[in-house]
């Protein structure tokens, strides 16, 4: 994509159509394939291949679009041409979620090997040994980064991973014949489903409030404490990219009184290789391989949320473990006081993969390269953003003017100046050939947010192209209110009215939905 | 075409530069004057209407005559249509209030009002908690507890114009409290909760998916259903005043005063609207739970708008035994600033002091502190 040769602006231009929905080129009677009537001898072994469905028959014909194949390809690719992200362009706009390169050649390994793509989840074990051996060695991997005993990595997602977290110390509590313990103590800035899946597992939720410093009172913390704590669940950095110094004194407090301390490492890539969760006194943690290690993730896509425990948690931990006992590896089911499993088969096998890949590319150095270089790109942005007009840093001074891998920065300055806000900025960045950017978790503590994590994957020049974009919209927002107002100009569909689209009554998820909404069908 | 209507109080704010905590009744805004008091909400309302300038053409502005929005309007570069006759120079409360009616009449969309406590309070009698027609403040007046207010007129102008723009058209329901003024002035505060007004909502964007943002209306549903999910037999419990503690007797299925204190035992109402004496006879000596949310732009869970839970009330039920409810936005809207006790009682409001768990949704709490100041 060319660029300006004064501004270093790419000219950029989203494409212009507006893709139909694949259901919209339907053609009654069109078809992508055409299967084969049963032959006459297996006809007469099994029928027609229809009427042994019995009662599972549908009455009608499922809705589905009828598209010839090459009518699909065409609508697939000119609507992934549409999209925005990692592989298209500068992709640090998505704050926590650690957009880094995923290596093409983990999706080859992952799709196309055969030894990996051909493999049954339900086949027997001795007979995906391979499968087996890659996951055993990926545990003992995750073993060394975190300092921790044993690894699972069932848990389809992070938020997945902190509720087999919350299952484990509630099993642990229990087993030990304590059954008062119902709450768990999280903060303000920790991610949202420290508070959210705790919950649903059925504790009692405490949340922190940030104090001045954006920090989790450590009085408000220990007045939250009885022995009615199950345990905590905390991230640190928080979403800030502030390090707690004082992590220490919350662990060992939380532990004064029985608790557990899970610690929420989302945001490893700030420490990885540097700090551990065993150091930091922690009994279990999670991490989330589709984004610290490279996995790419997306859309809901597969993710793994890899959990990690001390020995003495290990026998509560999500079966089957994998284990090698010194010739084969076997599926352990056979652990009476496991929480049981927590998804199907084993895990996103494919998320393990790469990976697994990805910290042998790397190595122990490797890694802890991977941090340092993410944390000095959030510094050398940071010290180009601060001097924007209109945008605000947050606890900037004390501990906070340090940041490791992610500043969740502020426009209240340009909203009070010109009225435009961190809403209208985003709309303006995709006219950049840059996708929107993450804001925060809810609620907005800090005002007009948008959360900004340029991990190492990044080059000086796509970090100087970004700050720029954001300087020059900002200097837009001051100077020329109309670019503002009318953006996004360089796509296909414009503004979109966000009350409408949070409406239930209006949007319409589905096609059938649609239908119905637009009054074409009942 | 939208239609603001505007109406300001050109007297408000008058007494506080020069120390008279109020600027209600005519002998006052006349020492004001003699103190060398200048007009303050003329230029607050003209600053908030600069910020909606950008929507000139697209919007209409509906006023009364000269001070009372005519001359604010022109400032900030308006062509205003008139209405109503004022006595330039004398405005009183009764201006206000037959401006307020004539703009509902005239069908506007929203009303900006420049003023304090009082004129929110004339608002509040001449459009009533019946209309549909949302309300909003820009801040000029000494007092300011009513929630009904942008932080300052820059952000009203905003939420005003992000409003006739169909850009944040989410309303919430905000209170009208006003103290007595001449009690302040000898050294006592009696704020009283006078009703709620219909503001825009001043979030401006709903937030992405990924935050999994639940609307207010949903968390306060969460908080009813947490609050009588245990509730213990055989103790009494007061409702106090507010939309969120309405939601426990909706949920209860039980009457309710919005404004007042309302008294339930075992899921069944013992009375409604009680005062100070009436509470504590039902009290004394009984096992008791209070529940409170933090009322008007301060935060107050004792001391603003539900003065009938009294120090002697407070005691007999003991601080273990009260629970402060609120949500989240509630609370992210005063940080860093504690909630807030003021029973007149300076030792109990001591004892009250500390972090308490805020029940903020089902089974959901925050830490949050209370304090005096």
């Amino acid at each position: 994509m060319s660029r300006d040769r004064y501004t270093r602006f790419r000219k950029f231009h989203q494409a212009k159509w507006d893709e139909e929905i694949i259901f919209e080129l339907s053609v009654p009677g069109e078809r992508g394939v055409l299967v084969p009537k049963a032959e006459a001898a297996v006809a007469q072994e099994v029928g027609d291949g229809v009427s042994v469905l019995g009662a599972l028959k549908r009455n009608q014909a499922p809705g589905l679009p009828e598209v010839s194949q090459m009518r699909v390809n065409r609508h697939y690719l000119r609507l992934s041409q549409e999209t925005m992200g990692t592989d298209v362009n500068i992709d640090i706009s998505q704050g926590t979620c650690t957009m880094k390169y995923s290596p093409k050649v983990q999706e080859h390994m992952a799709a196309r090997h055969p030894g990996i793509a051909e493999v049954h989840p339900l086949q027997d074990a001795e007979t995906m040994q391979g499968v087996l051996e890659i996951i055993y060695k990926t545990e003992q991997l995750m073993k060394e980064i975190s300092g921790l005993d044993y690894f699972s990595f069932q848990p389809g997602g992070g938020a997945h991973g902190v509720y087999t977290n919350a299952s484990v110390i509630r099993a642990y509590h229990q087993s030990r014949g304590d059954y008062k313990r119902d709450e768990i103590i999280t903060t303000m800035f920790s991610h949202p489903c420290d508070a959210a899946t705790p919950n649903t597992a059925g504790f009692k939720v405490i949340t922190l409030m940030p104090d001045e410093n954006g920090f989790p009172p450590l009085d408000a913390f220990k007045a939250a404490l009885s022995e009615r704590t199950a345990g905590i669940m905390i991230t640190n950095p928080e979403d800030t990219g502030i390090y707690n110094p004082r992590i220490r004194e919350y662990v060992d407090a939380a532990h004064a009184v029985g608790a557990l301390c899970s610690y929420d490492q989302a945001n490893a890539n700030a420490f990885l290789g540097i700090a551990r969760a065993k150091e930091a006194g922690f009994d279990m943690c999670h991490f989330n391989m589709h984004k610290t290690f490279s996995a790419p993730h997306g859309c809901m896509g597969p993710a793994t949320g890899a959990v990690g425990y001390k020995e003495f948690l290990s026998p509560f931990m999500p079966v089957p473990r994998v284990e090698f006992d010194g010739s084969k590896y076997v599926l352990n089911y056979n652990c009476p006081q496991s929480i049981g499993k927590t998804r199907s088969f084993l895990g996103n096998f494919g998320v393990i993969l790469k990976s697994y890949m990805w910290i042998m590319q790397h190595g122990a150095e490797g890694l802890k390269e991977a941090a340092i270089c993410s944390v000095l790109n959030n510094n050398y942005m940071m010290k180009k953003l601060k001097d924007t007009k209109g945008v605000v840093m947050y606890y900037d001074f004390g501990v906070g003017k340090n940041r490791l891998e992610q500043v969740r920065w502020s426009w209240e300055k340009l909203q009070q100046d010109t009225g435009f806000g961190t809403g209208d900025v985003n709309q303006r960045l995709s006219d950049f050939g840059i996708q929107h950017y993450w804001t925060s978790h809810h609620p907005w503590v800090v005002p007009e947010p948008f959360t900004l994590e340029p991990c190492e994957s990044y080059s000086k020049d796509d970090l100087d192209e970004y700050c720029g974009v954001l300087a020059e919209i900002s200097r837009e927002c001051y100077e020329e209110p109309e670019v503002i107002k009318g953006a996004p100009h360089n796509g296909p569909t414009h503004r979109v009215k966000h009350p409408e689209i949070n409406d239930e009554e209006l949007i319409a998820v589905t096609w059938r939905q649609y239908l119905r909404k637009k009054g074409l069908k009942k | 075409m939208k239609k603001l209507g505007l109406i300001v109080n050109p007297v408000a704010g008058m007494g506080g530069r020069v120390g008279l905590k109020g600027s209600d009744g005519a002998e006052i805004q006349k020492r004001a004057r003699e103190l060398g008091a200048k007009p303050e909400s003329p230029l607050r309302a003209i600053e908030a209407l600069k910020v909606i300038a950008r929507l000139k053409d697209q919007v209409e502005i509906i006023t009364y005559p000269y001070e009372m929005g005519e001359v604010e309007a022109r400032e900030a570069g308006f062509d205003p249509r008139v209405i109503g006759s004022i006595n330039s120079g004398e405005t009183n409360p009764e201006d206000t209030m037959q401006a307020a009616q004539d703009m509902v009449a005239a069908g506007v969309d929203i009303i900006l009002f420049a003023g304090g406590d009082g004129t929110a309070r004339n608002i509040y009698t001449a459009v009533g908690s019946g209309s549909d027609i949302p309300v909003l403040g820009i801040p000029a007046g000494v007092k300011i507890h009513s929630a009904v207010y942008a932080i300052n007129p820059k952000s009203a102008g905003e939420a005003a114009a992000l409003f006739l723009e169909g850009k944040a058209v989410n309303i919430r329901e905000a209170e009208v409290m006003d103290i007595d003024e001449d009690a302040f002035r000898e050294g006592r505060l009696s704020a009283q909760l006078y009703g709620y007004l219909n503001v825009p909502e001043n979030k401006k964007y709903v937030q992405s998916v990924k935050s999994g943002a639940r609307s207010e209306k949903a968390e306060v549903q969460g908080i009813a259903a947490e609050i009588v999910a245990n509730m213990q037999d055989d103790a009494i419990y007061v409702i106090g005043p507010g939309t969120t503690t309405r939601s426990i007797m909706q949920k209860l299925e039980l009457p309710y005063t919005l404004l007042g204190v309302d008294v339930v035992l075992n899921k069944q109402i013992l009375a409604n609207d009680v005062n100070e004496q009436q509470l504590y006879e039902f009290v004394k000596g009984k096992k008791t739970h209070i529940v409170v949310t933090a009322i008007g732009g301060q935060g107050h869970i004792f001391g603003r708008g539900n003065q009938q839970i009294s120090p002697r009330v407070i005691r007999d039920a003991g601080k273990e035994n009260i629970t402060v409810v609120a949500s989240r936005d509630k609370l992210v809207s005063i940080m860093p600033r504690p909630l807030l006790v003021d029973t007149g009682d300076p030792e109990l409001d001591r004892q009250l002091s500390g972090y308490y768990r805020i029940v903020a949704g089902w089974q959901d709490t925050l830490m949050y502190k209370v304090g005096t100041e």
